[in-house]
């Protein structure tokens, strides 16, 4: 394991009516992808925030290789906030050509153009992108200082699936050039094809952190029985069986699948729209908080 | 740290470049409102007569001359002013009425001509010093005045607007998580505004003056200085109100607080010799105020550097304590 690149040591934030985020510590090792789930409101973006340098924290610190946040931190870190605009009236490559004259170093505005696939889009004025070609252009902006770490503020939220996933394989391909990269999402999928460790977060605090594989095997030995909500019988609910229940379905979790399709026959639970499958991040999120996600 | 503020200069310099109608806004008002109140008010001046008291207020009942009808009798303490309005005409006669009554009168002027007259009947014996001037068209006095306004907006709406915007879009948190510090940041908006009101003011001036012909009796390069520090004095203060809030309403109506006592107050169309003393001492709080005294004086009078010194003094320490004031309390995002 390489060594933390990023520690965060014991942070709240607190505002007048509420705490954000109550006390919480983790480290992020060099060259890791590292991702921040939880539903709205879980305190992730707002910890994410404090590691930028954008939030103070009430108490507690950041550090980056070891030293607090400071000028060497804004020169190494690339960032791309939940919601940015950009100023009017430029092109593709002029907004590129502003923020890197803001920093001492980094890459030159045509090969962030290329890494990012921006090439035909490099004379078009900004605000005639579209929603996955605006996250390409705000993304190549936060590589623009070829930066040591780079923060993803839920990066993919309002974007359709094929420019989802292309801004997946655009994530990838920074991943193999060992840049860290520090990620918020509610989306579970994303954080299972991205993330080398996720902290799940909820109510300001982390409530379960690894890597995603040995998360779900720590917690489900079992697979799921999912059957639609309205399908499932008020008196099969007292069955001894351990019976999780969403807005539209329930799900049950098993290690003896036979043994338990037995019990529902028996209890004459129709088994129609049955599904069998492997747990997930989302199973697990409900397993620990016992709510689904909120988007 | 000077690349960090070319970038932004010159990216800041591109937005507004490419705003087109409010370039074109810019450019076209002052112009439309100058021909337009040349015309206003070039017709025939009223049947009044104005004539200039040498004295710090007016006591009408010091004098039988002070009761004469259809003439304004202004009060004038400054000898040196006051026959300086004499010779541009801004005034019909100069009387000082304290014993042995004395009076002077532009000889270029047919309205001095006949309320000479009118003294000669009250006060036979009085001493004549004749002054010779020709009249100061409105559009002369009007002119800087309105590039003072054109100047007062661009620096307080530009300014403040365009920093509330860049907030409230996300802009500056964005710029805040680079190495940009608000200085910098800062430096960039009120070099660029000033840059870009200097070339428009300059275009203005050169422009009307071939459309129209103005007078001015002192040195450009002072004119110059005035409008960079009257231009710095009035981005900074715009700069204050956009330093800290999120509010487009709130924002707007701090602006409109300020500019509207400036158009009224300063001096833009119409001098406020006649207005009580209290408001005359609140117009010169304004900037806009200084610059217009200074390049009324400049243009008009032909001052040199040390009778606008005050005015230039004025600007300058207003300009510095309003962006020591906007520095420190300018908030990157909304909180």
């Amino acid at each position: 394991m390489s060594a933390a690149i990023l520690e965060v040591r014991e942070l709240v934030k607190q505002y007048p009516a509420t705490t954000a985020v109550a006390g919480v510590s983790f480290s992020v090792p060099e060259g890791s992808c590292f991702g921040l789930l939880g539903p709205n409101g879980a305190g992730k973006t707002t910890t994410i925030e404090i590691m930028e340098g954008i939030l103070p924290p009430t108490t507690g610190e950041v550090r980056y290789r070891g030293e607090p946040l400071g000028q060497r931190f804004r020169e190494e870190a690339g960032i791309l906030f939940q919601k940015t605009a950009l100023q009017d009236f430029l092109t593709v490559r002029q907004c590129l050509a502003l923020f890197r004259g803001l920093y001492a170093r980094g890459l030159e505005v045509e090969e962030v153009i290329r890494v990012c696939a921006l090439d035909k889009l490099a004379a078009r004025d900004t605000r005639k992108l579209s929603g996955g070609q605006q996250q390409r252009l705000l993304l190549a902006i936060a590589l623009v200082n070829d930066p040591a770490v780079l923060f993803l503020d839920e990066p993919t939220t309002g974007l359709d699936p094929q420019a989802r996933r292309n801004f997946w394989e655009l994530v990838q391909s920074i991943k193999a050039r060992r840049k860290t990269i520090i990620l918020t999402t509610h989306y579970m999928e994303e954080a299972e094809v991205l993330c080398d460790e996720i902290a799940i977060m909820d109510r300001g605090r982390i409530i379960a952190q690894g890597a995603p594989q040995r998360l779900l095997h720590q917690h489900f030995a079992e697979v799921l029985l999912e059957l639609p909500r309205q399908e499932f019988p008020a008196a099969a609910r007292a069955l001894p069986l351990n019976i999780i229940e969403a807005s539209d379905k329930v799900e049950i979790s098993t290690h003896d699948v036979e043994a338990t399709l037995r019990t529902l026959l028996a209890a004459q639970v129709p088994l129609t729209h049955l599904r069998i499958r492997p747990a997930n991040l989302e199973d697990l999120f409900l397993e620990l908080t016992g709510t689904e996600l909120r988007p | 740290m000077i690349r960090r503020l070319l970038s932004v200069l010159h990216a800041r310099n591109l937005e507004f470049l490419r705003d087109r109608s409010t370039l074109l806004f810019t450019l076209l008002l002052p112009v439309m409102l100058v021909i337009g109140l040349s015309f206003v008010f070039g017709g025939p001046e009223r049947p009044l007569f104005k004539v200039g008291v040498l004295s710090a207020r007016l006591d009408r009942e010091a004098h039988p001359f002070l009761h004469e009808r259809y003439v304004d009798f202004v009060a004038l303490p400054q000898e040196a002013v006051a026959l300086r309005k004499l010779t541009h005409q801004q005034v019909d006669l100069l009387v000082d009425l304290h014993a042995p009554v004395r009076y002077w009168v532009n000889t270029d002027s047919p309205k001095g001509y006949i309320v000479e007259k009118l003294l000669l009947a009250d006060v036979p014996g009085a001493a004549r010093q004749p002054v010779q001037g020709a009249a100061l068209r409105y559009i002369d006095w009007l002119f800087p005045g309105i590039l003072g306004m054109n100047m007062m907006f661009s620096c307080l709406f530009g300014v403040g607007y365009v920093v509330l915007r860049y907030r409230k879009s996300g802009f500056l948190k964005r710029l805040h998580a680079t190495p940009l510090s608000a200085f910098e940041f800062l430096s960039a908006q009120v070099l660029s505004r000033l840059t870009l009101i200097l070339v428009v003011t300059a275009i203005l001036y050169g422009g009307i003056a071939a459309i129209i012909g103005f007078h001015n009796a002192g040195s450009v390069l002072l004119l110059v200085l005035l409008a960079v520090l009257g231009a710095l004095s009035m981005i900074a203060l715009g700069l204050t109100i956009a330093a800290r809030f999120s509010s487009e309403e709130l924002v707007g109506g701090l602006l409109n607080l300020l500019t509207w006592p400036m158009m009224v107050l300063s001096g833009i169309w119409f001098s406020l010799e006649g207005a009580p003393r209290w408001v005359q001492w609140a117009a010169h709080v304004f900037p806009l105020t200084h610059v217009l005294d200074g390049a009324r004086a400049v243009m008009l009078d032909g001052a040199g550097l040390a009778q606008i010194a005050p005015n230039l003094l004025y600007l300058a320490v207003t300009a510095l304590a309003f962006l020591a004031f906007g520095a420190w309390s300018f908030r990157w995002r909304i909180e």
